[in-house]
């Protein structure tokens, strides 16, 4: 009711009234009713709940939490808990070791998806279809497949608990590739590409000065999904690097929960920092982040 | 193709400078400059779009490729964990020794089971709440931002949170239930809750992130194909079967292959789910998956040998897997074309 309906036909539309307009409101047209929005606030209650309930827990002791009924509001240990958590579990290395983890990589990740995937919608050359099917069937291999030939490189090259280990086969993004094909056959016009050819440019001053700024939002946009992905990634730096080595956040706080009598607050506190700094990426971003995922939905 | 490279692209370059449109005649030393540079101008034209992709294919020959097909060269050898290197000639041992084992059955039951009750929920409310995310709403991206928080959880933090949620005697979980008159669960030790519990772990994570995309093809089918249908006489449920659910067929096979791989290979959420327990994936094994037998027999008991085999079994199991899908979504097609006709 209070968006602001100056034309008549959205009114009538609104109301239903003229059967004409009943076609015209069918599918993503029609306003939602309270019961959607009951369905809504219940499913983002759902979302939220654990999130929240991290932090609540992450501000109580152990003895609060073996108690009837759990708690429902914070208590007063957040900060001593963090501080714990913080040094048990190696996170301050953690932190640094993943942030530049998933920056070199989602980097890498975004530049090389970018040129391949301006080659692939705009440029012709032999094998093209093959190569870029694939691309495609290379997103249908499970990467559980590699993990025990590249724990046996990581062996032989002495590479356990160093970071390199973790950002090389991270590097391998079909979905990248896919994503960046996809906005640039619609997001780059032929005539840009054909106008700086007259101009002389090479194939490489294309890239630099016309195929880089035209993709700049969906770099954007891979940049950040591929970052969260590396960010959370579990099983390959569970498998090549140690808690008290050289862990990733994931790594870290996985290693939290073992142990006989754990110190559950603790464990929330730790899980609470793990997925602090990608909520606020989320909050800042998430617009965008949302547009980018539909964005590479559809296009298919 | 080679002659189609060459008059693709550079045609208006050529067609700007070609000396048939130039009035004056070049002289020798000029024809000879353009010749050159054109030369080097086809040989951009012709490699560059190699150079530009070989990025990607170089890593994925070194991390995709050869990893794929040395696992199958692994499976048919032992091989230590402690040794990787130091591979003895076993045929097809590895496989009938996995065959032979129970524990390869139940986990291969386990991965099933939780596959189907964290895939075919999470998709079927991903699409309610994308009908619901459809309609004209207050603050949508709001709701798409908060349905999406959990897809930022990792894996990781979210198993730990579940864990505690889903105590047996002081969890969130079975607080709620007691006032539905229901005694405490243990989700953790008896079978059919715990798998449950780590399904839903699962579907938390990725209902949002289906949502949206079953949301975006949602937008992208034409407005006027509900205006006919609805000229035919199509109510709202009409509607979505006859229109919303066809145009939204290849999303929902994506998302269905892309679920299935992702239920194949669940790891995390079990091995958290019991800490302690680790890899055996609870006590009796009640929620180990495959790819929690994979790193048990691999990094637990040191057999890469055979988790590599694992590995292929899983990998042969999805290929199966991925073909009946195919098959089943072509006779769909032809059926519903049959339909149409």
């Amino acid at each position: 009711m209070t968006t602001p309906l100056t034309k008549p036909e959205e009114t009538a539309r609104r109301t239903g009234r003229v059967p004409r307009s009943k076609a015209a409101r069918a599918g993503g047209q029609r306003y939602a009713g309270p019961l959607a929005y009951a369905v809504l606030i219940l499913f983002s209650i759902g979302s939220l709940f654990p999130l929240v309930w991290t932090a609540i827990a992450a501000s109580r002791d152990n003895n609060r939490l073996a108690q009837t009924p759990p708690p429902f509001w914070f208590g007063s240990n957040l900060f001593h808990n963090l501080k714990i958590a913080w040094s048990d579990a190696n996170l301050g290395k953690a932190f640094f070791n993943t942030t530049f983890v998933a920056g070199v990589s989602a980097a890498a990740v975004v530049f090389m998806s970018t040129i391949a995937g301006f080659a692939f919608a705009k440029l012709r050359f032999r094998g093209r279809g093959a190569l870029m099917l694939i691309v495609i069937g290379t997103m249908m291999v499970p990467p559980q497949l590699s993990v025990i030939p590249l724990y046996m490189m990581v062996a032989k090259l002495d590479w356990t608990d160093q970071l390199q280990a973790v950002i090389l086969p991270s590097l391998v993004s079909a979905f990248g590739v896919f994503f960046m094909r996809q906005y640039l056959l619609q997001a780059l016009p032929d005539e840009i590409i054909e106008a700086a050819r007259v101009d002389g440019a090479s194939s490489w001053r294309v890239v630099w000065h016309v195929v880089f700024p035209a993709a700049r939002p969906a770099m954007a946009v891979l940049g950040m999904l591929m970052f969260v992905q590396t960010w959370n990634d579990f099983l390959w730096p569970f498998l090549v690097l140690t808690q008290n080595g050289n862990p990733t956040v994931q790594v870290a706080i996985a290693g939290l929960g073992r142990g006989y009598t754990p110190d559950q607050s603790l464990i929330m506190a730790g899980a609470l920092l793990g997925t602090l700094p990608l909520l606020l990426v989320f909050a800042i971003f998430g617009k965008q982040i949302v547009g980018g995922i539909m964005q590479g939905a559809v296009k298919g | 193709m080679a002659t189609r490279d060459d008059t693709a692209a550079p045609s208006p370059k050529e067609g700007g400078a070609a000396p048939g449109r130039s009035p004056a005649a070049p002289t020798e030393a000029e024809q000879r400059r353009r010749t050159r540079l054109s030369r080097r101008w086809q040989r951009d034209m012709r490699w560059s779009p190699y150079a530009f992709v070989s990025p990607f294919f170089l890593l994925f020959l070194a991390f995709g490729l050869f990893p794929l097909l040395y696992t199958a060269w692994a499976s048919l050898h032992t091989v230590e964990l402690t040794a990787p290197t130091d591979m003895h000639w076993a045929g097809l041992r590895n496989y009938t020794r996995i065959l032979d084992d129970d524990f390869f059955w139940n986990a291969a039951k386990n991965t099933l089971i939780i596959g189907i009750i964290s895939t075919v929920p999470q998709l079927l409310m991903a699409m309610g709440l994308a009908h619901i995310l459809n309609y004209k709403l207050r603050a949508s991206t709001f709701y798409r931002v908060v349905m999406l928080a959990p897809y930022a959880t990792s894996i990781a933090a979210a198993s730990l949170v579940f864990v505690l949620l889903f105590g047996r005697d002081y969890g969130v979980i079975n607080w709620v239930l007691h006032f539905a008159g229901i005694d405490a669960v243990d989700w953790q030790n008896s079978k059919w809750p715990s798998q449950t519990a780590v399904s839903s772990i699962i579907i938390w994570r990725w209902t949002g992130y289906n949502a949206l995309i079953y949301l975006a093809a949602m937008q992208a089918i034409p407005q006027d194909l509900y205006e006919s249908a609805s000229l035919d006489g199509a109510g709202r449920w009409q509607q979505f079967f006859h229109v919303t659910l066809p145009s939204l067929r290849p999303t929902i096979l994506f998302t269905g292959v892309v679920s299935t791989i992702g239920a194949s290979q669940v790891f995390g959420e079990p091995l958290l789910f019991d800490a302690n327990k680790g890899a055996s994936g609870g006590a009796e094994h009640q929620f180990q998956t495959l790819g929690l037998y994979l790193y048990e027999q691999g990094w637990v008991n040191q057999h890469l040998g055979r988790a590599s085999a694992i590995a292929w079994t899983m990998f042969l199991i999805l290929v199966v897997i991925g073909i009946v899908n195919y098959a089943i979504s072509r006779r769909l097609r032809a059926s519903s074309e049959e339909n149409r006709s």
